[in-house]
């Protein structure tokens, strides 16, 4: 066992844990730092698939950006999760069971697995030489080219979460003053002020 | 033209069935007999005119499913001819007839509107008659044949305020749909032997029909007598012939026209036209024709004894027709199809004329129907009287025998020439059956002369019976009820001389007034069974012309053969009625009532009209109704009822109630139903290994 | 080649151009003031591009390395898809605008939903499949919270959100299986990888992808979030989940199971006809249950969807065909008996409880005389197109040797039956104690109505031809 497999078996098996504790997990802080771990390990195993690039997007984004934002979320609003559970704690012996009836039949499903004759073929034939362009080119191909279509469906798909995102919660307040920069740099002192000479003892 | 022959009489109860109320009930009456009179002038050009060559006039398509393929079409040949006259004439004239008897119907209160209907039905029901004579297929023909019965049921039921009017417009109704269901059987097998319910096409295949066997009820029948009877029995529903007949004479609660015209000269012998119709079919069913002249014989005979005791006027003539009916019978039974259609067309006019006259005297005594009460009434309505006397001496066959021999036409009434040449015909058919049926027929005769002659009795001669003040305001109907009367007495005292020889008498008329083919009936004369021409018709090609009579068939040659003492006999029995009925009547008013006494047995059981409705009741009905009874209490009520409202009532409401509880409203609740469905596909994927 | 292939998917492009274009458009001038005309071209465009379609040669063409499919059945779909959308759409202004929820975004996001629906429709690969479905649903669960001061319609957005997620997830689960089987997301390559022999994980990720699908179309028991979301939505939002978008889950449905599991029809027919089974009794029976209007007709297309299912589970073209002429039918009526749900208010607030239509045909009688014409449409009464629709799916299974699921599908429609009648029982011979619905009713609406009630009459002539072409769109598809 050279040290990749075992960098493999490190990773592979630091993300299924963390995902179980994820799920798990009694505190949703926890959970997150759980997530966050996962996405950890799976980038440690596209590191050692070559994907260098895709590994370091996943700690860039999920881990940096997307984990974080999930943290201040989960602490910022406040869902009593234990509660929640509660309400599922009598569902729990039939989830266990349908979990144990789709693992047997998944397992039956995965030992009698068999794979296309063809598949292999398929497979190559979409993915560029890794010969001659460096992955991250490679993918570059594929994403942008080969799979333009898609790409340009997620931004719409983007376009629409952001527009939702917008539509149910941007609330424009009118009870309450705005800052207009505009206006504040084109006042005019002189229209603005008025001095009034108060004398002593009348008051205004 | 025989379209406007065909749907004037719609037009007309269209009209005035829904748009009376804009023309007016004077307006519906003049407008419906108009169109029928309209019909009957049209249909007398063209029964005059017609040359015996059949013709098919196709006016729209039907139905067309699959191999059957049904047209409205008309079918012209001499049957239908004759029958367009039949009807048109005494529909035209009992429409006449009714504006003068329904202007004061007692059973309608001041100011409601009963007229326009009753104009309405009729002509409805001339259109439906008109149909079923005029059908070019079998389809057809049974549109007709409900068409009459709705009518029928209609009018009989007319007085509806009347609960014994509505129980016999349902047993008229009830009785028929028996004879009908053997009727669609016939035409059912018909079709599923011949693949056409075209008549050129069933009498094409009647030989092979004749071969064939066929399966039914637990046994095997040869075809062409099995669907022979089954029409027949069609026939018997209609035309009110024994064990189907109980309906007739309760259909006389309907008003006097609609007797004169449905219960009498129409209607009724459409079982009649019906056997007629498909001689093509009866001549290659032996068993079957002897059936029908065995049931015709018995019905005229048994109808006749009814008839003697019977003391209501409509009711005795009722049962008068209905033994008429059974003569048609025989001599469509035996073979001589045309001296059937003979006495039918006849027997249309001097009937529809008695019970016209009947209807005259009602008027005339206040509405009263018994004939006891009648008496001495020759003096106060005389027209009428007179009426009623030629169609006594109709119907009774007055007229001097062996006078054809002298003429070329026997000279006599109308019924006399008819009724004479179907005895002659049962007797010319020369079989047990046959002679069975002229002995049946020839005592029928003298019956029919005693309860004929008993009625002009009882109502025209002896003492004023009954109540006084009836009898005072006696008085003769209007122009309007006169006239029909006056038309059809023509029609019955010279119908028969005038078409003696084209129906029975003159043989060579006979053929070209029928379209029967010359060279395949001579062969027929010559009485040789196989030879070219009746292997023509074996091979598939409808016989031409309106009837059909096989090779085998002399029976009119023999019935002109008979000897004297035969085509004497219904002469002898007119005059020996004639003389008891004058005995009983007139010289010792009081024999009948001694006879009575004498023969209480006999006399009770022909005054309860041979205990038939006693017996259906307690055979048929009151174990239908117990059957009614138990299926809706226990079986519709009961179980259907019950489980139909157990399920809509307990079991969905209860499934309702389980998915509306599972409708949580939480979150987890769904997705854990969507889980537990994707589990269960997954196992069935995985159990099942899908289609391998 | 990039050329041919935006050729081919101009339309789409069109639209979602326009789309961005009125949402800047939106931003940068009055914003929701601004709404109203945005609506009503947006309902233009959607209907110019479904007309444009329908005008557009036939032949079938692919493009992005068969991602994305234009045939004849696309065209078919998309049709149904934009002309239904643009109706909702111009129908439901009145009521939005009356509500205050007349926000510019919202007829943007009916467009973009759009244009995922015809990305599904499209779709020959499973991520173009997974990515319009994902484009659509979004769309919907925004709009399905848009009236985000009601707590029913912000949870009815949430639910439909998280149970979306869930099939998406379950989709994907069987998208990687069948990946990883053909080693391809196209369909032309997924049906040939088998070679005549089904294992057991393609069949399991078949059974995923039906799955995920069946959520879309609210096969039960997959249907659990269509009452809530249904009632929960403000009304136009509601008649647009019953239309348009149900028209493309079945449309992506058909295409999957026949142009990527073309050789498996005998295992997927017997799956979706047991969703198709289960669709038709449970909608049946549980609305019986129901006095919201909007509840009753979400398990009335939940039976409807078991109905369609049905003609998809014969698995032949005749199946397809059947599919497709029921859809066009139901969304039809869908769109007349919205139109009126959307009028119904008593004293300007709207009202939703059936009781409030008692007595309704003494006020309004062109309008109960309406409603009662969609009402035996959807029961399945002859002759009016509803029962054509139903007979078509009906042949489809009998000819299929499906006799079997043709009679379930019968007392299904028998039991369905009763709670449409009972809604023209309480117009025509329904005790009013309290005062009925206003008599308002936008223009548009009323057009609608009639003009819906009057095909389902009208439509037992011919059809409007619909079958011909959806003959000529399952040709294309089932080969």
């Amino acid at each position: 066992m050279g040290v990749a497999d075992f960098a493999f078996y490190i990773f592979a098996i630091s993300a299924v844990i963390g995902g179980l504790f994820t799920v798990v997990s009694k505190n949703p802080v926890h959970s997150v730092l759980w997530l966050i771990l996962a996405f950890l390990s799976s980038a440690g195993l596209f590191v050692l698939l070559g994907a260098e690039f895709v590994a370091m997007l996943l700690v860039i984004v999920y881990v940096g950006a997307v984990a974080v934002l999930f943290m201040f979320v989960v602490m910022m609003i406040d869902v009593d999760f234990a509660e929640l559970r509660g309400q599922m704690a009598k569902y729990v012996p039939i989830a266990l069971l349908i979990g144990v009836v789709l693992l047997l039949e998944l397992s039956l499903a995965f030992g009698t697995w068999q794979v296309s004759n063809n598949a292999e073929a398929v497979r190559a034939a979409i993915a560029p030489d890794m010969a001659e362009v460096t992955n991250t080119a490679a993918l570059g191909q594929l994403v942008y080219e080969k799979y333009i279509y898609l790409f340009q469906t997620a931004g719409l798909i983007l376009l629409v979460a952001m527009i939702g995102a917008i539509v149910l919660t941007l609330r424009h307040r009118v009870n309450i003053k705005r800052q207009n920069v505009m206006e504040q740099m084109h006042r005019d002192p002189a229209k603005a002020m008025e001095v009034i000479d108060v004398k002593p003892g009348q008051g205004l | 033209m025989l379209q406007t022959i065909l749907f004037a009489p719609l037009i007309g109860a269209l009209i005035a069935g829904f748009g009376w109320r804009i023309i007016g009930e004077k307006g519906a009456q003049v407008l419906t007999t108009g169109l029928l009179f309209l019909s009957a002038l049209l249909s007398w050009v063209v029964f005059l005119t017609f040359d015996g060559e059949t013709q098919h006039i196709q006016i729209l398509r039907y139905i067309e499913s699959g191999t059957l393929s049904t047209d409205w079409g008309i079918r012209l040949d001499r049957l239908t001819a004759i029958m367009l006259i039949v009807v048109t004439t005494v529909s035209s004239l009992v429409h006449l007839y009714s504006m003068g008897y329904m202007e004061d119907d007692p059973q309608w209160d001041e100011g409601q509107n009963y007229k326009a209907r009753f104009f309405a039905y009729l002509s409805f029901f001339t259109f439906a008659m008109l149909a079923l004579v005029t059908a070019d297929n079998l389809v057809q023909m049974f549109f007709g044949w409900e068409g009459v019965g709705v009518a029928s049921y209609l009018l009989i039921g007319f007085y509806y305020k009347k609960p014994s009017a509505n129980a016999a417009a349902i047993k008229a109704f009830v009785v028929n749909r028996v004879g009908d269901f053997g009727f669609a059987l016939g035409i059912f097998g018909l079709f599923y032997l011949t693949d056409s319910i075209k008549m050129d096409d069933v009498f094409a295949a009647a030989p092979a029909l004749a071969e064939t066997n066929l399966h039914f009820l637990w046994a095997d029948w040869n075809a062409a007598n099995l669907l022979a009877v089954l029409l027949f029995i069609g026939a018997m529903g209609k035309s009110a012939q024994l064990f189907l007949h109980t309906w007739l004479p309760d259909a006389m609660e309907g008003p006097t026209p609609v007797s004169a015209l449905i219960h009498a000269a129409t209607m009724v012998t459409a079982g009649v036209f019906l056997v007629c119709r498909m001689s093509p079919l009866m001549e290659y069913a032996p068993q079957a024709t002897a059936f029908i002249v065995v049931i015709g014989a018995a019905t005229a005979f048994a109808a006749a004894t009814i008839g003697l005791v019977q003391n209501d006027i409509k009711r005795v003539i009722a049962y008068s027709t209905m033994s008429q009916l059974g003569y048609m019978f025989v001599a469509a039974g035996v073979g001589a199809y045309g001296v059937a259609m003979f006495h039918l067309l006849t027997h249309a006019f001097f009937k529809a004329m008695l019970f016209l006259g009947a209807g005259s005297v009602i008027t005339a005594m206040h509405h009263e129907q018994d004939m006891r009460n009648y008496g001495n009434l020759r003096k106060k309505i005389p027209l009428t009287f007179y009426a009623m006397l030629i169609g006594t001496l109709a119907i009774t066959g007055v007229g001097i025998p062996f006078s054809g021999d002298l003429f070329g036409v026997p000279i006599g009434f109308a019924g006399f020439l008819s009724k004479d040449a179907i005895i002659e015909s049962s007797f010319g058919a020369q079989t047990g059956v046959g002679n069975f049926a002229f002995w049946m027929l020839v005592i029928a005769a003298a019956f029919t002369s005693f309860y004929s002659w008993r009625l002009m009795f009882m109502t025209f001669w002896g003492k004023a019976r009954g109540d006084a003040h009836a009898h005072e305001h006696a008085h003769e109907s209007p122009m309007t009820m006169l006239v029909p009367l006056g038309v059809l007495a023509l029609g019955a005292a010279f119908s028969g001389m005038v078409w003696y020889n084209s129906f029975f008498g003159n043989h060579e008329k006979m053929l070209t007034f029928f379209g029967i083919e010359q060279h395949q009936v001579e062969a027929t004369a010559e009485g040789a069974s196989e030879d070219t021409t009746s292997h023509e018709a074996m091979a598939g090609i409808a016989p031409k012309g309106a009837i059909f009579m096989g090779p085998e068939n002399e029976v009119i040659e023999k019935a002109h053969q008979s000897p004297a003492w035969v085509k004497v006999s219904p002469f002898i029995a007119m005059v020996l009625g004639f003389v008891l009925a004058w005995y009983f009547y007139i010289v010792n008013p009081a024999a009948p009532r001694r006879l009575a006494e004498v023969q209480p047995v006999l006399y009770r059981f022909l005054l309860n009209k041979w205990y038939f409705d006693e017996i259906y009741d307690v055979l048929i009905v009151r174990p239908a109704f117990a059957i009614g009874r138990f299926l809706w209490k226990k079986g519709d009520m009961g179980v259907i009822d019950g489980s139909i409202n157990g399920v809509a009532m307990r079991i969905i409401p209860f499934f309702t109630r389980l998915a509306g509880r599972a409708q949580s409203g939480y979150v987890f609740t769904y997705a854990l139903s969507m889980v537990i469905g994707m589990v269960i596909l997954i196992s069935w994927m995985a159990i099942g290994g899908g289609a391998e | 080649m990039l050329n041919t292939d935006i050729s081919i998917v101009l339309p789409e492009i069109v639209l979602a151009l326009f789309a961005m274009a009125a949402l800047l458009f939106g931003v940068y001038t009055k914003k929701d003031k601004v709404a109203g005309p945005i609506l009503w071209a947006t309902s233009a465009v959607l209907a110019a591009i479904g007309i444009w379609i329908a005008m557009s040669p036939a032949g079938t063409h692919t493009a992005f390395n068969g991602a994305f499919v234009d045939d004849s059945f696309a065209r078919f779909a998309k049709v149904t898809i934009l002309l239904s959308a643009a109706a909702v759409l111009l129908m439901s202004a009145d009521f939005m605008y009356r509500r205050g929820l007349l926000r510019f975004e919202y007829p943007i996001l009916v467009a973009l939903s759009a244009v995922g629906m015809m990305m599904m429709v499209s779709a020959g690969d499973l991520m173009a499949l997974y990515m319009g479905l994902e484009l659509q649903s979004l769309a919907l669960y925004v709009v399905a919270a848009l009236n985000r001061d009601s707590l029913k319609s912000t949870e009815a957005g949430l639910k439909y959100f998280v149970l979306g997620a869930l099939s998406s997830g379950i989709l994907l689960y069987g998208a990687s299986l069948v990946y990883g089987f053909a080693g391809s997301t196209v369909f032309s390559d997924i049906i040939v990888s088998a070679e005549g022999h089904i294992p057991l994980g393609l069949l399991f990720g078949l059974t995923f992808v039906i799955m995920g699908l069946a959520f879309k179309v609210s096969a039960v028991p997959f249907h659990m979030w269509a009452p809530d979301v249904y009632e929960g939505s403000p009304t136009p939002v509601t008649a647009f989940f019953a239309t348009a978008p149900k028209m493309a889950a079945m449309g992506l449905f058909a295409r999957v199971v026949h142009d990527a599991f073309g050789m498996a029809v005998a295992d997927w027919s017997q799956i979706i006809a047991l969703l198709a089974v289960a669709s038709m009794f449970v909608g049946s029976i549980a609305a019986i249950g129901q006095r919201n209007i909007k509840r009753l007709m979400a398990y009335s297309s939940i039976t409807h969807m078991g109905f369609a299912l049905m003609g998809l589970a014969a698995g032949t073209a005749l199946g397809v065909q059947a599919m497709l002429v029921y859809m066009v039918i139901y969304v039809t009526m869908n769109i007349g008996t919205f139109a009126f749900i959307m009028s119904m208010e008593k004293d300007g607030v709207p009202v939703t409880d059936i009781s409030a239509l008692k007595q309704y045909s003494k006020h309004e009688p062109l309008r109960a005389l309406a409603l009662l014409l969609l009402m035996f449409s959807l029961a399945g009464v002859p002759p009016l197109l509803g029962f054509f629709g139903k007979f078509y799916v009906l042949k489809a299974a009998v000819d299929a040797n499906m006799t079997w699921l043709a009679t379930a599908g019968a007392i299904a429609s028998v039991i369905g039956a009763f709670y449409y009648l009972r809604i023209v029982y309480y117009m025509y011979f329904g005790e009013n104690e309290e005062e009925t619905l206003d008599g308002t009713m936008a223009p548009t609406q009323w057009v609608f109505l009639m003009a819906s009630a009057a095909i389902m009459l009208l439509g037992l002539v011919n059809m409007f031809g619909v079958d011909g072409y959806a003959a000529m769109a399952a040709e294309a598809l089932v080969k």
